[in-house]
């Protein structure tokens, strides 16, 4: 036993590597094939994304013809979009039938907006109450005479002859910044103690909601006219926008009601102990911690909002989309086999564009708002 | 063009707005307010579309801009409204357009029951099939066994189940809702021809891939007369949306045009001379100015003019005259004398 030593005379051999716990092949192991049924599935996958994805990048840039080409270009057998066919309609697509000299005119009210709206949406900036004030009174009025002229020397344009983004932007901003408000008052109105306010409220929501939006366009377009003295009309616009406005107010007043019914009542009993009056009451206690609540359902009736602005066709109004299926069916000098997809393709993302930024914008609100009701 | 059963909405219409018509004077209306209101289809190719300035163009287009030019001397002087197929004469009985000039079909049910009254015929349009070349056939009887493609609730889908009954032919229809739908439905194959109205059916073949491919034939196999409309009661507006119609027809016939018709001012020829207002004096009877038809001829052109501007051969969408020449050279547009 002499020749037991507790000195190592020689290394000991190298262990094999342990298995890694990170990096793309354990993520890739684990998350795709972790059994036989997720590999089938991942092949599956990765197969019809390849039988997807190539043939519609081609379409919209590898084979599509760009906003410089020509009609030839697009009517090529291989031609993928017609991106120039959007270009060269792009006016019609924005503003309609809006004289192409006075395009200044929309031109100056989308700057306008967006010198006022996009600062109210950024928190850190300031003088908040000022430029919530020109944006809900002052920019509509400055918006209208510009937009509809007749004043000022500037040559009238009716409403007939706005068209395209320009109606479908005038649409959504006017019906999201009149429902919001309305459709609260509804809200409260409908958890009223007095009978004739609740009752009120109660009908005008149900009978709202029971119909469809394309019913009430309708009734507006077709109906009303019949109630009217012989002569007077209502502005067609003006029609849409009453319809759109009341039709979502409807709904965001569901939205807010529960919201309003996730605050418990000591919330209500302690506002009123100090002394509070109802509204007081409502708008600096209750209001504040129900709409945050409701964020994703308000935000959420928006973008049904600002789609449903393209059921305005109804009344023959030509908003985005129209303008685009208008100038499909009647730009000859412009046809091709793809031509309508481009131009559907270009409402598509425009839609999506707005949509998706006033969801994330819900999302940013949201986390911003967040004083940890949050499950 | 498009004839979708009348709704309710519009039936409801009919007495609430032949009692509203009592009211007189649209033409005392349409001076006051400076502008004619002009009920448009709007997205028509040759009918009623914006062109590439996103100015109203078209045939429909031109008759209001001829009615403007009548009466207020200048063809702007006229403001457009799209109308879809159901709000049509809802729009025109309460008013809020002043004349329809939306290829509407003249019919007997149209004329008598909705308060209306058709001025003429702009357009005779008729149905008519289209079909791929490569499948040899050559007339509308050779069509048995086929399958067909035709828009939801229009009287195309019932027009060609007359066709086929009456010549004792099997066929079957694919119905779609949209015009667009039923293009491509027809472009991809799924059926073997494509019926609707002949005008319709010249401009959706100008847009495939390649037109030549594919052929009209020869049958039309219904009457489909489309022309403006007015409010009926009101006879005074009546007669100016007639005879500008009229007026337009007239002058093609005299030869006068929009080119030539200052010179026509001088010319020797008393129907001429008639018509332009420099002998005897039309216009005041009808309302309006001595030179109105002067007016119309200069800012907008005779009917040949705004035919072969909008749908002529020339266009893309290339119609023939047919059944839409003057009388005297072998159609049917007639206008009566203006003496």
């Amino acid at each position: 036993m002499t020749d037991t030593g507790y000195v190592r005379s020689e290394l000991v051999a190298a262990k094999p590597a342990p298995n890694p716990t990170s990096g793309a092949v354990v993520w890739a192991k684990k998350n795709l094939f972790a059994t036989p049924m997720d590999a089938l599935l991942t092949a599956f996958g990765v197969l019809f994304l390849l039988w997807v994805v190539p043939p519609f990048f081609n379409f919209v840039l590898g084979h599509a013809v760009g906003p410089m080409g020509t009609v030839e270009e697009c009517r090529a057998i291989t031609a993928g979009a017609c991106w120039a066919y959007v270009y060269n309609e792009m006016e019609f697509f924005i503003y309609g039938f809006y004289d192409i000299p006075q395009l200044w005119r929309p031109n100056i009210v989308f700057a306008l907006g967006a010198l006022l709206f996009v600062p109210l949406l950024i928190p850190k900036l300031p003088f908040k109450r000022i430029n919530a004030l020109l944006f809900l009174f002052v920019y509509p009025v400055v918006a209208y005479f510009l937009l509809a002229g007749g004043v000022f020397g500037l040559s009238e344009m009716p409403t007939e002859k706005w068209g395209g983004l320009l109606v479908t932007l005038i649409i959504s901003v006017v019906g999201i910044t009149l429902a919001f408000p309305l459709g609260i008052v509804l809200a409260l109105g409908r958890q009223s103690t007095l009978p004739v306010i609740k009752t009120i409220c109660v009908t005008f929501i149900e009978l709202i909601r029971s119909v469809p939006l394309i019913t009430i366009l309708f009734m507006a377009s077709i109906m009303l006219p019949l109630f009217m003295p012989q002569g007077m009309t209502v502005d067609k616009l003006l029609r849409a926008l009453v319809g759109v406005t009341l039709f979502t107010s409807a709904y965001l007043a569901e939205v807010v009601r529960g919201g309003l019914q996730a605050i418990p009542r000591g919330q209500y009993e302690a506002a009123a102990s100090l002394g509070l009056g109802y509204w007081q009451r409502m708008y600096f206690i209750i209001l504040p911690q129900a709409l945050k609540h409701v964020i994703p359902g308000i935000v959420n009736s928006f973008i049904a909002l600002f789609k449903d602005t393209s059921l305005v066709y109804i009344v023959g109004m030509k908003d985005l989309l129209e303008a685009v299926k208008t100038k499909n069916d009647s730009a000859l000098e412009w046809q091709s086999a793809n031509t309508a997809t481009t131009g559907y393709l270009f409402a598509a993302i425009v839609f999506w564009a707005f949509c998706f930024s006033m969801s994330r914008y819900s999302m940013f609100m949201e986390r911003r708002l967040n004083t940890g009701h949050k499950r | 063009m498009q004839k979708t059963l009348v709704t309710i909405a519009v039936a409801a219409s009919l007495g609430l707005g032949a009692t509203a018509s009592a009211q007189a004077g649209i033409l005392e209306d349409v001076v006051a307010k400076g502008y004619i209101q002009c009920g448009v289809t709007g997205g028509v190719a040759g009918f009623s579309a914006p062109d590439s300035n996103n100015v109203w163009t078209g045939l429909e287009v031109d008759y209001c801009r001829a009615l403007a030019a009548a009466i207020f001397n200048d063809a702007d002087a006229v403001r457009f409204t799209s109308l879809t197929s159901q709000e049509r004469f809802t729009a025109l009985s309460a008013g809020e357009v002043d004349v329809l000039s939306r290829t509407t079909t003249w019919t007997m049910s149209r004329d008598t029951q909705l308060g209306i009254n058709f001025v003429g015929t702009m357009f005779y349009d008729g149905q008519g099939f289209m079909v791929r070349k490569a499948d040899g056939i050559a007339s509308g009887l050779d069509l048995s066994g086929a399958a067909i493609c035709v828009e939801a609730g229009t009287t195309t889908e019932l027009n060609a189940a007359d066709y086929f009954a009456t010549n004792g032919m099997e066929f079957n229809t694919v119905v779609f809702v949209d015009q667009d739908e039923v293009v491509k439905a027809y472009e991809d194959g799924r059926c073997d021809v494509y019926t609707t109205d002949s005008s319709a059916l010249a401009a959706e073949r100008s847009k495939f891939a390649v037109p030549d491919d594919h052929v009209i034939l020869p049958e039309i196999i219904s009457k489909e007369p489309l022309g403006p409309v007015v409010r009926q009661g009101d006879d005074i507006w009546f007669n100016i949306a007639r005879w500008t119609y009229f007026a337009l027809l007239e002058a093609e016939e005299l030869g006068v045009s929009q080119a030539n018709v200052d010179e026509m001012l001088g010319s020797d020829n008393p129907a001429i001379k008639r018509l332009l207002g420099v002998e005897g004096d039309f216009g005041t009877p009808l309302g309006l100015t001595k030179d109105w038809a002067y007016q119309i001829l200069k800012l907008v052109g005779n009917y040949a003019e705004t035919y072969e501007r909008n749908v002529g051969p020339a266009t893309p969408i290339g119609l023939e005259r047919g059944l839409n020449a003057l009388w005297k050279d072998g159609g049917i547009q007639y206008a009566p004398p203006v003496r």
